[in-house]
């Protein structure tokens, strides 16, 4: 299994009363109030630290992503953290952009733009994040009408791809973008094109977009593989149905790791930070986190069928106790090799080769994040990078310019 | 704005019977519902959807009311036909050739009524007289509308109704446990918000000054969604207009003083006020 460190970079200082204060932490937190420059300017040198460390000790990649007017994860442009990144990762990670927010790209070929030159910039190494994008950034912060997020989003992936693909200069004539010469400099360096990454919240439309353009698909939720099973069981359903193969490196899902000496003081020294994680970074009102027409009827049926919003609304009404949050699979955190153990029992649960490693955690401080990263590195990922070998599937989705660790790694 | 839309009512409102027709414009089916005598009238709903309610009720007993439901609440694939306003405002005219009304008397509430101004503006020679309840169509900073889709729905009934405690308001949200009943209220809402997000201001006060009918205004004296501000952004720029400020009433007039806005709408239309 590859491990991506996966840095949501979120605010480390909410005030203690913050979800009694305000309605949310995306969308309308006051930034005056609430988002001090002084103190930003501190995370991002920390957040970029977390990451070259996380290079330096071998992850296969270190991960990045795109979200709006929040507290959550305020990485408004992740192409400039990745940018940054290209420069001071010696040890060849790959750089997983996850991604770019399509629809809010007018003319998308601004993406195709920024991707080209990152693919170029880290000699290959770049993954295509193409996102559907929350509602909350797309339809509430960047005004797209949610009937359109889909639509949009499609077309920009059309686009984007020819753009890297189609000798130019070409004419695209779409209902978004219109354009007389599509003639982008450079195209990416890798061939056909960087390896375009779906991820999601289990959408069904996403899931065929994965299957007819042979994407991979992450799952990203923060209510860990229980919950995650039965989406991921329609998804390979999906794959099944529509003749796709079974390889696992065709699917992540992302996972909150906490990682200690032993498991008490895993709990010890976490606990405050995932709270802070899941009251204050989760604190989203329901009317934000889906605007009528974001979902189609289809996945809005889909989603009925299989009691997503029974399950969603059963898993934030949970108290986030250490002991809950464990059980629940929301987080995996103890010993080495607790997390190790657990994290292969998840990976073949959901039948995932890619794991987007949560170790920075919301108010997690800067020394305690470098620990998690450590431990992680030294002591779990040797012991889950070999899990799907015995299988023999390539990993046909990893950036050609990056480290392969796998091979180099195999005596571990 | 409602979340009016339970079809039960349909029948238990009814006394003058209730035609409901699929009316085919281009590839969209429209559903209409028909009733009463007299002369056509258009009605077009807001974003609560489409039923028959008291207030149509009494407008049947004078006319032929035709009211429409918008299209894209039950089959989303209706919207990619109708990418924005200027597609919608051409199947309404297309509709009306498809029902073999040539001039009609058109009634519009909240968005059903800026539809029914751009239809009006549209097809000035179509559109006999105009009442428009509580319309939306302009934007004023001192005003701001409402995000209705940004909103806990516990606060709707505070928004639209001049007594939240009344028994309107218990109509206005879906039961909070019915995942189908509430997908199906997003639905329709969606519908609505597919031509007016994120601000619905879409050029009208550059298309409005071409309606020629006279045109009745009308606005709870207590619409918290749409203050009646509003209402002088469409009498300063139409060419015939009056307003009735209706007390007791909020963003729905028609159906918290049917009686009131019954009295004023009715005579409008006859010509005699």
């Amino acid at each position: 299994m590859r491990s991506i460190f996966f840095h949501l970079m979120p605010y480390r200082d909410l005030p203690a009363d913050f979800e009694q204060r305000y309605e949310s932490i995306w969308i309308t937190p006051p930034n005056t109030e609430l988002c001090d420059p002084r103190k930003v300017a501190q995370y991002y040198q920390w957040n970029l630290d977390e990451l070259e460390l996380a290079d330096r000790l071998g992850f296969d990649g270190v991960g990045v992503n795109e979200h709006h007017q929040n507290g959550y994860g305020f990485m408004a442009s992740p192409n400039l953290m990745a940018a940054a990144l290209a420069r001071r990762t010696p040890n060849n990670s790959a750089i997983m952009v996850l991604g770019n927010t399509l629809a809010l790209y007018s003319p998308a070929t601004r993406v195709a733009e920024e991707f080209a030159m990152l693919d170029v910039l880290s000699n290959g190494r770049l993954a295509a994040g193409f996102p559907v994008g929350t509602s909350m950034d797309v339809n509430f912060c960047y005004g797209i009408p949610p009937t359109q997020t889909r639509p949009r989003f499609r077309e920009a992936e059309d686009l984007i791809t020819q753009a890297w693909t189609k000798p130019g200069p070409f004419t695209f004539n779409g209902r978004y973008n219109q354009l007389r010469y599509v003639n982008p400099w450079p195209q990416p360096l890798q061939k056909p094109h960087p390896p375009v990454w779906l991820a999601g919240g289990g959408s069904v439309e996403t899931w065929e977009l994965a299957a007819a353009k042979n994407y991979t698909y992450s799952y990203l939720s923060f209510f860990g593989a229980k919950f995650g099973k039965k989406l991921m069981d329609g998804f390979w359903a999906k794959m099944d149905e529509l003749g796709v193969d079974r390889n696992p490196f065709r699917a992540g899902f992302a996972q909150q790791i906490c990682v200690s000496e032993t498991d008490e003081r895993a709990e010890q020294e976490y606990l405050e930070h995932v709270t802070y994680f899941f009251n204050k970074c989760l604190h989203i009102p329901p009317y934000f986190f889906e605007a009528p027409g974001y979902r189609t009827r289809k996945s809005t049926e889909f989603a009925i069928k299989t009691n997503q919003p029974g399950a969603i609304a059963a898993a934030a009404a949970l108290e986030k106790n250490w002991k809950t949050l464990n059980e629940e699979g929301f987080i995996i955190a103890g010993s080495p090799s607790t997390v190790a153990d657990r994290l292969i029992e998840v990976a073949k649960t959901l039948r995932v080769g890619n794991l987007h490693a949560l170790l920075q955690i919301g108010s997690m401080p800067h020394e305690l994040t470098k620990k998690n990263i450590t431990l992680f590195a030294e002591e779990v990922m040797p012991r889950i990078r070999h899990i799907w070998d015995a299988e023999g599937w390539t990993h046909e989705w990893w950036p050609s310019g990056a480290a392969s660790r796998a091979v180099t790694g195999a005596q571990a | 704005m409602s979340e009016l839309a339970s079809e039960a009512s349909l029948q238990t409102t009814t006394e003058s019977p209730v035609d409901e027709r699929i009316v085919q414009v281009g590839p969209v089916a429209a559903r209409v519902l028909v009733a009463g005598t007299g002369e056509p009238l258009l009605f077009l709903h807001g974003a609560g959807g489409l039923w028959w309610d008291p207030f149509l009720e009494e407008l049947a007993r004078h006319h032929t009311v035709y009211a429409v439901e918008h299209p894209g609440a039950n089959v989303s694939e209706d919207l990619e036909h109708l990418p924005g306003l200027w597609e919608l405002v051409l199947f309404y005219d297309e509709l009306l050739d498809a029902l073999g009304l040539d001039s009609v008397r058109v009634v519009g509430h909240s968005f059903g009524g800026m539809v029914a101004a751009e239809l009006a503006a549209n097809s000035p020679r179509r559109v006999s007289r105009l009442v428009l309840l509580c319309p939306i169509g302009f934007w004023r900073e001192d005003h701001p509308v409402p995000d209705i889709a940004g909103i806990p729905p516990e606060t709707l009934p505070g928004l639209v109704l001049a007594d939240p405690e009344g028994p309107l308001a218990a109509a206005l949200t879906p039961p909070a446990d019915d995942p189908q009943a509430l997908f199906e209220a997003a639905m329709r809402m969606a519908s609505i918000l597919h031509f007016i997000w994120p601000l619905p201001e879409k050029g009208l006060s550059r298309r409005i000054h071409r309606v020629s009918a006279p045109t009745l205004l009308v606005w709870g004296e207590q619409d918290r969604l749409v203050d009646p501000a509003y209402a002088e952004e469409f009498t300063s720029r139409l060419r015939d207009s009056r307003l009735a400020l209706v007390p007791g009433a909020g963003h729905l007039p028609q159906l918290e003083q049917t009686g009131a806005v019954v009295a004023q709408v009715l005579p409008f239309l006859e010509g005699r006020s």
